[in-house]
């Protein structure tokens, strides 16, 4: 196959799939493709990237229906019969054509209390972190988050219920859940429990299953379950 | 694939569609269960006419799709309680299928006994 | 609040979930049994009516499933019908009851 039928999304929520076709190279990524399509087809395709070498989580896309980083997508492996159908991430709001509104994520991760609060000023001596302890580990199976998106995209309950803060906000809050040095922990589980919080999962397990960093955002966010129930049975909550 | 299922097509995903329609069919079946034991209380002679009832082929097909409602409700609950309290493991991924298989292993024996 | 109510239903559903499980195995068991060695209506009463421990078994069998129930079709009514807040909860409740109810009668009639 010399050439490759692509099918982009144009427009806003709102809109339709224009065609291209596109010429196909060796080790050629789908954003190899989003980028010749602008390059040399069509200028007013609006997309984002960044770094181009999977680090930057940017170029997250929906392709062929699922959630990916495009830079790190071969078409290979996505599309054998040469056919590729690219919009932009779903559960967001659409800008233009594959550029989606990141605001409403964000807004869930400060809401979630996603930010850091260490106890210690800088006169005091350092925090010890056990690195082998099983705290420590819990987080670090879930820190190299980069805030990509393609989680909160392939999650129902994030369609179905426009509060749910997500897989990947929740994840963060476990992270800082689990660190010995924070001191907004109880505010934080009061943030992630509820109705739009940690309980709201049923565990489909869309985010753990496309995460391109292989974090489980399904086993935080059962440790955040439990650690809210043992906080409501003892009054804590 | 239809496009709604391209992204959801992984075992984790059907394993909480059973989970979620056996869960709603089973809700639905169950005030129907008890009224039509709570007949043996007070009204045993229509209890006994349903009973017959129940002998049809076709009733007793349903049968089985019930005890294969619960199994599978059963098994995906008890995934669901694995993924909940025990200490993180990939191998948790792969309960989906075992829950299935357990479950359709309880429905084949309620069959064969039949 | 919405955070304390939400942990202690998560709590209470898990735990009546584990309840179940053991419950579930002895129902399915028994309707095996029953099935393959044929019991008709009649004979399986014989063995029910007046069986204190089949009483009891049957007694935590309902509370967990009146319990397991309605907390289970609350998200499935706020996901999949849009139907959250006071009202929806006040129809689980009823519903509670209402399997409360004929639970008990058939628990009655079964094995008392």
């Amino acid at each position: 196959m010399k050439t490759l039928d692509v099918r982009v999304w144009r427009g806003g929520a709102h809109g339709r799939y224009q065609g291209f076709q596109v010429p196909r190279e060796e080790s050629q990524t789908v954003l190899d493709v989003v980028t010749h399509i602008q390059r040399v087809q069509e200028p007013t395709l609006a997309y984002r990237f960044a770094c181009r070498v999977g680090m930057c989580g940017s170029c997250a896309m929906t392709v062929n229906g699922v959630a990916r980083w495009t830079c790190r997508t071969h078409v290979d492996l996505v599309a054998p019969d040469g056919r590729l159908e690219i919009a932009p991430l779903r559960n967001l709001p659409v800008i233009r054509d594959l550029v989606t509104d990141m605001r409403e994520f964000f807004d869930k991760w400060a809401r979630a209390k996603g930010r850091f609060q260490g106890r210690r000023t800088r006169r005091e001596d350092f925090e010890r972190v056990a690195p082998d302890s099983e705290a420590r580990k819990q987080v670090d199976a879930a820190i190299e988050c980069i805030g990509c998106a393609v989680c909160y995209s392939s999650c129902d309950v994030v369609a179905w219920n426009p509060d749910y803060l997500g897989p990947a906000a929740l994840n963060r809050a476990w992270t800082l859940l689990r660190d010995v040095r924070e001191a907004a922990n109880p505010e934080r589980l009061r943030a992630v429990a509820g109705d739009a919080g940690c309980h709201a999962c049923h565990t489909q397990m869309g985010c753990s299953e496309r995460c391109p960093k292989q974090i489980s955002p399904t086993a935080g966010i059962a440790g955040l379950k439990r650690a809210a129930a043992a906080a409501a049975l003892k009054g804590e909550l | 694939m239809n496009p709604a299922l391209r992204a959801r097509n992984h075992p984790g995903y059907w394993a909480f569609v059973v989970h979620r329609v056996s869960g709603v069919l089973l809700a639905l079946y169950l005030p129907a269960h008890f009224w039509v034991l709570g007949l043996a209380l007070h009204a045993p002679a229509r209890l006994d006419a349903f009973l017959r009832w129940t002998d049809q082929p076709l009733v007793r097909f349903g049968e089985w799709g019930l005890v294969l409602l619960l199994a599978a409700h059963f098994t995906g609950g008890l995934r669901l309680l694995a993924l909940e309290f025990l200490p993180w493991r990939e191998w948790q991924k792969s309960l989906a299928a075992l829950a299935a298989g357990v479950a359709l292993a309880v429905a084949l024996a309620f069959a064969l006994a039949l | 609040m919405s955070a304390r109510r939400e942990a202690l239903l998560w709590a209470a559903q898990r735990a009546s979930a584990a309840l179940l499980a053991l419950c579930v195995v002895v129902h399915l068991a028994t309707m095996i049994y029953a099935a393959h060695t044929g019991l008709s209506a009649a004979q399986i009463l014989e063995r029910t009516r007046g069986n204190a421990a089949w009483l009891g078994f049957y007694s935590v069998f309902l509370l967990a499933v009146v319990v397991h129930v309605p907390i289970g079709l609350r998200a499935v009514l706020s996901e999949w019908l849009g139907w959250r807040g006071a009202s929806r909860d006040a129809v689980l409740a009823a519903f509670a009851a209402v399997l409360a109810w004929l639970g008990a009668r058939a628990i009655l009639g079964v094995f008392l």
